[in-house]
């Protein structure tokens, strides 16, 4: 599959730092996964300490984002990647600019988590299916960063072909929540935070499968960005 | 293989995560893993390291012409520091200072001092042939003597005196292992070294050199007569050797300085014009003649 994970290179030392490169990023995509169900958790169990928590982590995530960037520009000053490596290097730098978006949208997550709990006091039956659509998208960021570590295109197709079942999940819960706001107007403010928070989810659907698409590039050099699922699948299987 | 690496990774990624999670029980530790964070890098910076040589307002003349101009730079102990330049910037000229190859001209004419470990190398009570045992060279060409594998290696003992065959055989195995020729030639050790391929010979070089154990060691573009893959084993020798030796390399390929070296000084008409960590130089230098010269707009 890729050559960067199965030789070693002459120089050791350019082993070690793309090693190095490569499990800070799983670090940070830990971090970033782990900051994403805690902002659920702090949603639905109403948990402004949690919420405060995920907001706290922002500023970790976005080191290690800077720090990846650094390594990453070092690596392509000294050691001229080229092949697999120039795409890992190029995949990595990618990926953390997706993680560090995933961080965004949970850190607002929780935020709308803390204003649904303090302000608001409407209608919370529609808590199952954010708690539904969640579980999905952060199983998804799972697997893609799991695809990621093991460099394996197969999975990180079968995670992307998951992203419309986010979306579907997105309209649903939306048309769930014009109609608490059409039964009484006093529901609008907090529908339209429970509205942020599911296009939050929606959005990190959207960054788990671009993760994917940059596994698929690294493992398979095709650029697979903007094309429709078949025409990834066929990529796949025509190599 | 691979896939046990994809667990590894994974298992420290998990191991991450509940370590984070540990920590999130109580806030202030944050600044703690942020710390962590950003410790983690490896930074190399000047002023941290132990010093080797310090060159003090150095200059050298070739008759009248002045081929080094008030050099000022600390070279730091058991690192790679490499000098980049064009040609005729006198970065050669200032290696050889370090175990005074220049005395051989006789043209040559100094000012200014060099200190190894605090010793004035120019000073008149200096014994050039022991300066020489410390501050070991090797040159472009590989150049092994028409003898042996072995007799090569154990030549700097054997012009010491040291003629006792059972410690000349564990310096040679350990000179060679450490020039990572050992697996190659053990079996032909009593071969011509002159049979050897030019990567070869260039590493049994660099045993000979670091057989008689000096503090540091001058290469003066070691693997530019050499293919692609016995550079990078040179390299690759290179990184390994400065556990244990002083490393100045001067080389006319700046992409490999880039790769090997810790620290970089840039020469121009035999001036300094800067000296920093190299990934610093290569990323971010703070000369303009420098960016010029490593982005290929010079001249």
């Amino acid at each position: 599959m890729n050559n960067s994970s199965k030789n070693q290179h002459i120089s050791r030392q350019f082993d070690d730092e793309l090693e190095n490169v490569l499990s800070e990023v799983l670090a940070m995509g830990g971090l970033v996964e782990q900051q994403l169900v805690n902002a659920l958790k702090s949603l639905i169990d109403g948990d402004i300490n949690l919420a405060k928590e995920v907001i706290d982590t922002e500023v970790e995530v976005n080191t290690y984002e800077v720090k990846i960037d650094q390594e990453c520009t070092n690596i392509l000053a000294r050691r001229q990647p080229a092949a697999s490596d120039l795409r890992l290097v190029t995949a990595v730098s990618k990926t953390i600019t997706d993680l560090e978006r995933v961080g965004d949208e949970a850190q607002k997550i929780a935020k709308r988590g803390q204003d649904l709990t303090e302000k608001h006091s409407g209608p919370r039956s529609y808590y199952i299916s954010i708690k539904s659509m969640g579980n999905l998208v952060s199983s998804m960021l799972h697997d893609a960063l799991d695809s990621f570590a093991r460099m394996d295109s197969k999975s990180a197709f079968d995670v992307a072909n998951k992203e419309p079942e986010s979306d579907d999940q997105y309209s649903a819960i939306l048309r769930q929540l014009i109609t608490y706001m059409m039964e009484d107007a006093r529901n609008i403010s907090g529908a339209l935070d429970a509205v942020w928070v599911v296009r939050a989810l929606e959005r990190i659907g959207d960054h788990a499968r671009n993760i994917c698409e940059y596994v698929i590039y690294l493992v398979e050099g095709k650029d697979v960005r903007h094309i429709s699922l078949e025409q990834i699948e066929k990529e796949i299987i025509n190599k | 293989m691979q896939q046990n690496k994809a667990d590894d990774i994974i298992d420290n990624q998990e191991s991450e995560i509940k370590a984070v999670s540990d920590s999130t029980d109580s806030t202030p530790t944050h600044a703690m893993n942020l710390s962590s964070i950003v410790n983690g890098h490896e930074q190399t910076r000047l002023e941290d390291e132990n010093i080797c040589i310090t060159v003090n307002n150095f200059d050298l003349f070739y008759a009248d012409k002045q081929a080094l101009k008030d050099i000022n730079m600390t070279i730091p102990e058991k690192k790679v520091t490499a000098f980049i330049g064009p040609s005729g910037c006198g970065k050669s000229t200032l290696l050889r200072c370090f175990n005074r190859m220049n005395d051989l001209i006789d043209s040559v004419s100094v000012t200014g001092e060099i200190r190894i470990q605090d010793q004035n190398i120019y000073d008149k009570t200096v014994n050039v042939a022991d300066l020489r045992r410390r501050v070991g060279m090797v040159f472009q060409k590989p150049n092994p003597f028409p003898k042996s594998v072995y007799e090569n290696v154990a030549y700097g003992l054997r012009i010491q005196g040291i003629n006792d065959r059972r410690t000349i055989d564990a310096v040679v195995e350990k000179s060679l292992k450490g020039a990572a020729l050992w697996d190659e030639v053990k079996d032909r050790l009593d071969d011509l070294a002159m049979g050897l391929s030019g990567g070869q010979q260039q590493r049994l070089v660099i045993a000979r050199a670091i057989a008689i154990e000096p503090e540091i060691i001058l290469l003066d573009e070691p693997a530019s007569a050499l293919d692609p893959i016995s550079t990078l084993k040179i390299e690759e020798l290179i990184y390994e050797l400065k556990q244990n030796f002083t490393i100045v390399i001067v080389t006319h390929n700046m992409q490999q300085a880039a790769r090997v070296s810790d620290y970089t000084a840039y020469m121009y008409l035999g001036e300094l014009i800067e000296f920093s960590d190299t990934s610093t130089l290569f990323t971010n230098p703070n000369e303009q003649m420098t960016e010029d010269y490593i982005t290929g707009r010079y001249g």
